[in-house]
């Protein structure tokens, strides 16, 4: 197991993740985490800030040392993963701290970055694809936000990496810009790289993602792709209103075969056996109250309501 | 709306850089960054060099000197010392501690120069940049008069190199355990001491008293004294010598211990 990547898809598994535990001064930040990336996808990990999803992207790039699990990279033992030159340049990592000297002009940078591997990629067509020439001559610490996210992404990928770790990638970013973010992800993908995706943005999740983990408390709530995860939960009507409904008069109003709840303060939702005698009762028990029901929707549920379902807040 | 997988193509296998080519790289960007950095180059260069030229022209400093000694002969090396210090001690040790809290170090352990890459890469950018300050301001002391016993360059180097190491240490020791802030202000205060009283430009003999002889022990005077030595007579002073070999191990071992990366 101890050869370099040889970066064939057929590899299999690009990271596999078994029981990792974190702690920080005893306090669980990541609690017995299962992980799968395989090769030529992307897998999201999705969850609200503390949930351990940057210390589980610290652990499996050798950054932090778990204090249980196993995790094997490209095939190899974590340890041995690290200690390698040749598996590391088989690594790309966009860390959420950006790690980009702030003095740097970023072409510098990334030939740099580029001389520490022997096959990279063409570094003027990675930094014209993300727009870099632009700001070619600005030194880091006077880049905006998405201008360190273009570079930083760039610097992640300039090695040609068969396991790519992307720390919130496209945070900061304008629409256009998210859409040649997301266009690089899937050619990366293509061409048989794994991709561990953290983000807040559930529709990037649902677009790019293959497979999802939902963590909350270090834990992993649900995993599956984005429609088994949604098509699992039963169809719903929701709606928002004013924060603190008493829905008990709601329930009586409503047959026995459906559930109603305020999983977030404002944010309703009826599931269960759902059909259209149902969805009168919500609006005609809203009517008599003078409650607007906003945002008023029936059908599955997107990944961002499994997400609020499963975790009772929302990313954002 | 989730995408399909994709149907792989085959892929260029990635490699690392073989590892002098890496270490050579970070070397290369490690110099110039700090050749391209206004304040380095002040620290570096600029203000030896004024150090240089005030002390040999001017007497507002009391040198100690013996009779017919010159004082450019005993400032140049005590500069060159100086220049050292500046580089390897005070400008790494704030380059370092800034590159750690803005995640530099953490990004780089992750690409194919590895810590111990970094580390290498580092130490010869620090002997690049004192190249060029050896020899501008070598020149510059050439053109005020200093004449150095050529026999000397090769005690000086080995002096130059061993001392390099034990400040570097010292360097990566602060900035590993310091915030980035307080590694600014503690670099520049331990330059400034030592300027004044480290046995650096100012001879060990000029100091008062017990501090006079405390200095010996310590790497700046250790440094300053074996370059004056090397300078006048062309001769290795064994014990300066000694004592930066026990700093760079002494240090190495505990930055090895205590630095932290992030």
């Amino acid at each position: 197991m101890g050869g370099p990547p040889d970066g064939s898809p057929s590899a299999g598994a690009a990271l596999r993740v078994r029981g990792l535990v974190k702690r920080y001064a005893g306090r669980l930040a990541v609690d017995g985490l299962d992980l799968d990336v395989a090769a030529g996808s992307v897998t999201a990990l999705l969850g609200p800030n503390g949930a351990g999803k940057t210390t589980t992207v610290e652990c499996c790039l050798g950054l932090r040392r778990p204090d249980a699990g196993s995790l094997q990279v490209l095939g190899t033992e974590l340890a041995e993963a690290t200690a390698s030159a040749d598996h590391r340049a088989a690594v790309g990592a966009m860390l959420q701290d950006g790690g980009l000297p702030t003095s740097a002009r970023p072409m510098r940078l990334l030939r740099h970055l580029a001389r520490l591997h022997a096959r990279p990629r063409d570094v003027d067509v990675l930094a014209e694809r993300l727009g870099i020439p632009a700001f070619a001559r600005t030194s880091v610490r006077r880049l905006s936000g998405g201008q360190r996210q273009r570079l930083a992404l760039a610097a992640a990928l300039v090695g040609r990496p068969r396991l790519v770790f992307l720390d919130e990638p496209t945070a900061g970013l304008d629409p256009a810009a998210r859409l040649v973010v997301w266009e690089l992800v899937r050619e990366v993908v293509a061409d048989g790289a794994g991709v561990l995706l953290t983000t807040h943005d559930l529709d990037e999740a649902e677009r790019l993602a293959q497979h999802v983990v939902i963590v909350d408390g270090g834990r992993a709530l649900a995993t599956g792709s984005p429609g088994v995860l949604t098509a699992r939960s039963s169809a719903s009507v929701r709606f928002t209103a004013s924060p603190g409904l008493d829905l008990g008069p709601l329930r009586q109003a409503l047959s026995e075969d459906v559930a109603v709840s305020e999983p977030a303060p404002g944010s309703y939702v009826v599931s269960g056996d759902v059909d259209p005698q149902v969805v009168a009762g919500v609006t005609s028990w809203c009517a008599q109250r003078g409650v607007m029901p906003e945002a008023l929707s029936v059908g599955r549920p997107s990944l961002e309501e499994v997400f609020l379902d499963l975790t009772g807040r929302s990313l954002r | 709306m989730s995408a399909a997988p994709a149907t792989p193509r085959a892929p260029v296998p990635p490699r690392a850089a073989s590892p002098a080519a890496r270490v050579l790289a970070q070397a290369r960007w490690e110099a110039g960054t700090m050749l391209r950095n206004g304040e380095q180059v002040l620290l570096t260069l600029v203000l030896p060099a004024l150090v240089l030229v005030g002390l040999s022209r001017t007497e507002v400093v009391d040198l100690g000197l013996a009779p017919g000694e010159r004082a450019v002969d005993v400032v140049a090396p005590g500069v060159l010392a100086l220049a050292v210090l500046s580089t390897a001690f005070t400008g790494q040790a704030i380059a370092t501690g800034f590159d750690r809290r803005s995640g530099v170090l953490r990004l780089l352990a992750t690409t194919p120069l590895g810590r111990g890459g970094l580390l290498a890469g580092r130490v010869l950018g620090v002997l690049a940049v004192e190249v060029v300050q050896v020899l501008v301001l070598g020149a510059v002391a050439l053109a005020v008069g200093w004449r150095p016993d050529p026999v000397g360059l090769l005690p000086g180097a080995l002096l130059v190199l061993v001392g390099t190491a034990a400040l570097t240490a010292l360097a990566l020791l602060l900035a590993g355990v310091l915030r980035a802030e307080a590694v600014l202000a503690v670099a520049n205060l331990v330059w400034a001491a030592l300027l004044v009283g480290g046995g650096v430009v100012v001879p060990a003999a000029a100091l008062p008293g017990a501090w006079g002889a405390l200095v010996h022990v310590l790497p700046s005077g250790a440094l300053g004294e074996g370059l004056r030595r090397a300078s006048a007579d062309g001769s290795l002073d064994v014990p300066a010598l000694l004592v930066l070999a026990v700093w760079a191990v002494v240090a190495a071992a505990a930055a090895r211990r205590w630095f932290r990366w992030d």
